[in-house]
């Protein structure tokens, strides 16, 4: 552990409680974070592709999650070890830049640090590997671009996009309903898009789930779904053409913020604060009136008094409603988010055709549904499903969903999928490898072998030869250059991804690789480990 | 030196490939094996005793109630704990059946891992399965609406078949007219809090009976009338108590004991005008679910006005359901507020207890179901039963498809999925074999449960169903083979239709598990 000696053989103490830490250093230290990258990656190796197997994970509570999804095994997973958080990280940020993606992403990274170790093992220096796979990652960027297509589609054509979602869709559990889900994924992104600035706020789309139904009923509000009900149980269940007045006041009397005192000393002063009480929930009410409003969605609560007052002045009103969704309905309903009863107009009143409660099953739960608004661009993805997990797991799945369907409008450039782009990749490294004179050559060489391993691990997982099939598939490539060609996961008997519809975004694709060499030139540099060590 | 040992903290677990599957496939068999003995008319009960002070006990054989109390560790156990829940909360009955289902759907699988079959071509089996089997139900399904005699009937034998498997077995014709009759006066709508479920200890379960009216447990105050006819009610969410001034930061600062007196003498008078405005609406009876102090109380009996106080929230919103009244909290405006009508009120004795009757109420679909019973736990379960046949009946009501029970939807999808077996090419058609095998376990189960050969009945069954058109079912009374038709013997097709798919979702879950991660239990400071 020490660092230095003097000529007595006593160790200079350089590190504040130096006996306690443990520290690994050169060679060892880059072996220890590999082993631990790649340990991570093979958890996650068995989750990739259409016949990827889910994890079950247990939280600190005792909650049972059941997912597929890279980023959220490894969000949950509570991993130790630096290098493994290095590695979640990693698989995050490709789901925040992205959204898709997030298990091929640490896959890579895994196989290129495995390929790393074996060079590392030949005595390269760790910094000529980084190098040599910097520079393959960039031309494995620019081939990515070279066989990229532009996506066609039209508001009045979205059967391509359906397509691409239907692509990462059937890799999750809820794959037996895609067709459903993916068009109901596309029609939100569509209706929230900017297709002039293609842009897409995903902030728009609100995601909602209830427990029981079947997947089927699934369905798009064009509105906004809110998990509450109306505060006096006598309210109209139904209210069209409503005017909605949204507060961010309670319907009780004011509190004024200021410490004070109220002191009651007569009886006049008694009665006077009693009327002016009540003068209190009349005005409020009143107000919401005579500015036009049919419905009044508030942040906070009511008391008794006002709430009957409401019910008797024949104004539905809603409560407790979270400042999230009071966001949302404002945006959706054109309305403005009124902090006091006295501004409250006609103009800050938010329009909607249809607002309704429904019930469910056999419980009490109902939601209020906020539709035909007057900005429709604001929409819920209601979900139904037969336990709370499959809840979860199918709003995991349709957000990766969104994501896809998003980054299309965003920019309309494909790579066709099932590891073809990857096989596309490692065939243009490998051929690029022969022509650069240096070590970085056999850097290159194992950075096209890294690549390999994505089509691979997707063979394995769907029960057919790795090696066989990958060879196959690569020769071919090679012969009818041809770089549509990929892994037949779904046993359909052909191979050509274009005839499959079997694609993903280009941008998500370079993401990946570059993200991935990224992590992985970081670990390569480490060359020393200091940890305090608990043992 | 790292290993995934370090990867991950200290106390948390990875199970890998085959362990993983090995002990979600244990686990989920286990809560089946554990629900199994409860299945069919002859299944047994289970006591359960809870943690908590007291130990109360509860004496049950509702899956989805012996599930919810227990404290299963094992995750996949866990899922087959939440179907059931589900299945209760969305169509009330089934919540045994599903589980077991769903455990003999993953026996099977277990089988066809061991014999290298990938689970992902077993899934796709199952899925292919599911769908033909749900076809099959589908079109076996009968529908009675038009003729209203007839769906009457088909209600009362699914009671009848929902209750057979619960404590009130003995007087199944009894609560299941009891149950239909209500559901019946729902007309259509899914609203069950318009159905009143009164537990009152005493009696025999038989004595327990619909009223037609609403029944309130609660108690008229002193020296107020104890029966009204034509009564107008107003009901009310007020404080009678003190009727506090709410702004804030107000308080009642004095400085000599008259000033108190005069302020009480104003909050008198204030309570007196309340109470003034409130008999203002020729009302003569009162229900507030607040408290009524007996100042209040006192100017009530001096008008003779009826005045009930402390009614729960449920009770309240019932109340002005079924009256038509809306609940009112303030008093100012007599001519719009609207009052509940009904057209007689009562004090009446179940038992001990006197209860407040309101009959001839205004909405004529609400209903009260009072039970008799010998001790808490008879009418807890009861309720739980009487329940579970509610939800079954409000649900066929709704979707009135119904099919035969007794075993025969499992013996007519387990041939129509055998069937389309035989005709799928490759590993998939073993899948879809055993999802076969897993039905017909189920009345194999039943007749297990009731001591039968079952055995010999299952294979009869089996010949019995290779005909179009079979009524087969197992008969458990007599022991034997029976035409289901003729014994009465009913189920809902939505329930069935629910327990096949979530069943099969579950199974498909946890089959598609490689890996199990246990975080480290959350360190809990030691309260001992």
């Amino acid at each position: 552990m020490a660092l230095a000696f003097d000529e007595y053989g006593r160790p200079f103490i350089i590190i504040r409680d130096q006996e306690t830490k443990s520290r690994v250093r050169g060679l060892d230290a880059q072996k220890a974070n590999i082993m631990a990258a790649k340990a991570v990656a093979r958890v996650l190796r068995t989750s990739l592709g259409p016949n990827g197997m889910d994890k079950m994970l247990q939280s600190p509570d005792g909650d049972v999650t059941i997912t597929n999804d890279g980023a959220t095994i490894l969000e949950q997973m509570e991993i130790e070890n630096q290098i493994g958080k290095l590695m979640v990280e990693l698989s995050r940020s490709q789901d925040y830049e992205i959204g898709d993606g997030t298990t091929g992403v640490v896959v890579l990274a895994g196989a290129l640090l495995e390929q790393a170790e074996v060079l590392l093992e030949r005595g390269i220096h760790p910094i000529r590997v980084a190098e040599g796979y910097e520079m393959a990652s960039k031309l494995a960027v620019e081939n990515l671009t070279r066989i990229g297509q532009t996506f066609e589609f039209s508001p009045d054509n979205i059967e391509p996009l359906v397509q691409t979602c239907m692509t990462t869709l059937s890799s999750k559990i809820v794959g037996r309903c895609k067709r459903q889900l993916a068009e109901i994924a596309v029609k939100a992104v569509l209706a929230v898009a900017d297709l002039e600035r293609s842009d897409v706020n995903l902030d728009l789309i609100k995601v909602e789930g209830k427990v029981g139904g079947k997947l089927e009923d699934t369905e798009l509000v064009y509105g906004i779904v809110v998990d509450k009900d109306m505060s006096h149980p006598q309210m109209p269940k139904e209210i069209r053409d409503a005017k909605i007045a949204i507060l961010t006041c309670p319907f009780e009397p004011p509190k004024p913020k200021t410490k004070h005192k109220v002191d009651i000393d007569s009886v006049e002063k008694f009665e006077a604060l009693q009327a002016a009480e009540k003068s209190y929930f009349n005005e409020m009410v009143q107000q919401c009136k005579d500015a036009g409003a049919t419905l009044v969605i508030c942040q906070w609560g009511f008391d008794d008094e006002a709430n009957h007052l409401l019910m008797h002045e024949n104004l539905p009103a809603v409560r407790w409603v979270g400042g999230v969704e009071l966001e949302l309905i404002a945006i959706a309903t054109g309305g403005r988010i009124v902090p006091r009863f006295k501004e409250l107009t006609p103009e800050k009143l938010g329009k909607a055709g249809l607002v309704r409660e429904k019930g469910f099953g056999t419980t009490k739960d109902r939601m209020l549904y906020i539709e035909q608004c007057a900005n429709s661009r604001a929409v819920t993805i209601f979900i139904r499903g037969g336990n709370k997990m499959m809840i979860e797991e199918t709003k995991r799945s349709l957000h990766d969903a969104l994501c896809v369907a998003r980054n299309l409008i965003r920019d309309k450039a494909i790579v066709y999928g099932g590891g073809a782009a990857e096989i596309s990749c490692s065939l243009a490294v490998e051929a690029a490898a022969d022509k650069i004179s240096g070590v970085e050559q056999y850097a290159m060489r194992a950075f096209a072998d890294a690549l390999d391993m994505v089509p691979m691990a997707l063979a394995e997982n769907s029960g057919l030869q790795p090696i066989n099939t990958l060879t196959a598939v690569k020769a071919q490539q090679v012969k009818e250059q041809n770089p549509h060609l990929g892994i037949d996961c779904n046993d359909v008997g052909t191979n050509d991804m274009r005839e499959q519809n079997v694609f993903e975004t280009l941008i998500g694709k370079k993401q990946q690789v570059l993200l991935a060499t990224q992590v992985v030139k970081m670990i390569l540099k480490i060359d020393d480990v200091i940890s305090p060590s608990s043992y | 030196m790292a290993t995934t040992g370090e990867l991950i903290k200290a106390d948390a677990m990875e199970e890998k490939g085959e362990r993983a599957r090995m002990a979600s496939f244990i686990g989920a068999m286990a809560i089946a094996d554990l629900v199994k003995s409860t299945l069919g008319p002859k299944g047994m009960d289970k006591i359960l005793q809870s943690t908590g002070r007291g130990h109360s006990v509860t004496v049950t054989n509702d899956g989805a109630t012996i599930l919810k109390s227990l404290h299963v560790d094992n995750p996949a156990a866990k899922v087959l704990v939440d179907i059931s829940k589900v299945q209760d909360d969305e169509v009330g009955d089934g919540t045994t059946s599903v589980v077991v289902l769903a455990g003999e759907l993953l026996r099977e699988a277990e089988k066809l891992v061991a014999l290298k079959i990938h689970p992902m071509t077993i899934i796709a089996g199952y899925r292919m399965a599911a769908e033909a089997a749900r076809s099959a139900l589908e079109a076996a399904v009968r529908d009675n609406r038009d003729d209203f005699e007839k769906f009457r009937s088909d209600l009362v034998n699914i009671a009848m078949t929902t209750l057979s498997s619960k404590i009130l077995s003995q007087d199944k014709v009894h609560f299941a007219n009891l149950a239909v009759d209500a559901v019946l006066r729902l007309k259509g709508s899914s609203n069950m809090e318009a159905i009143q479920i009164i537990k009152k200890c005493g009696g025999a379960l038989k004595d327990s009976f619909l009223d037609e009216g609403f029944i309130l447990d609660k108690k008229i105050g002193v020296g107020q009338p104890k029966r009204i006819e034509n009564a107008k009610i107003l009901v009310a969410n007020t404080a009678m108590d003190t009727d506090k001034v709410k702004i804030y930061g107000a308080r009642v600062r004095v400085d000599s004991m008259s000033k108190v007196a005069d302020i009480e003498a104003a909050e008198k008078i204030k309570m007196r005008n309340k109470v003034d405005k409130i008999i203002g609406h020729g009302i003569n009876c009162f229900v507030n679910r607040q408290l009524i102090y007996n100042y209040p109380e006192e100017l009530f009996a001096d008008a003779g006005i009826m005045a009930i106080e402390h009614a729960d929230f449920d009770g309240i919103e019932r109340l002005a359901l079924v009256t038509g009244g809306e609940i009112t909290s303030t008093f100012n405006d007599p001519e719009n507020v609207k009052l509940g009508h009904c057209k007689l009120i009562e004090e009446i004795m179940i038992g001990e207890d006197k209860l407040i009757h309101f009959s001839g109420v205004a909405m004529g679909r609400a209903c009260t179901i009072v039970l008799r019973g010998a001790s808490s736990h008879v009418l807890d379960e009861a309720e739980r039963s009487l329940h579970d046949a509610l939800c079954v009946l409000v649900q066929t009501v709704q979707d009135s498809r119904v099919i035969w029970g007794g075993g025969w939807p499992e013996f007519l999808m387990s041939r129509r999925v055998e069937e389309l077996g035989r005709k799928t090419p490759g590993k998939k058609s073993l899948a879809i074999d055993a999802f076969a095998t897993a039905l017909r376990a189920i009345p194999t189960i039943i007749a297990d449960n009731a001591g039968l050969d079952s055995a010999d009945l299952v294979s009869q069954l089996r010949a019995a169903h290779s005909a179009d058109g079979c009524r087969s079912g197992i008969d458990i009374i007599s022991g034997k083979v029976g035409d289901m038709e003729k014994l009465g013997i009913y189920e809902a097709f939505k329930v069935k239709q629910a327990v096949l798919m979530s069943a099969t979702e579950a199974s498909e879950m946890i089959l598609r598990v490689d890996e199990i991660i246990k975080c480290a239990p959350r360190q809990r400071e030691d309260r001992m």
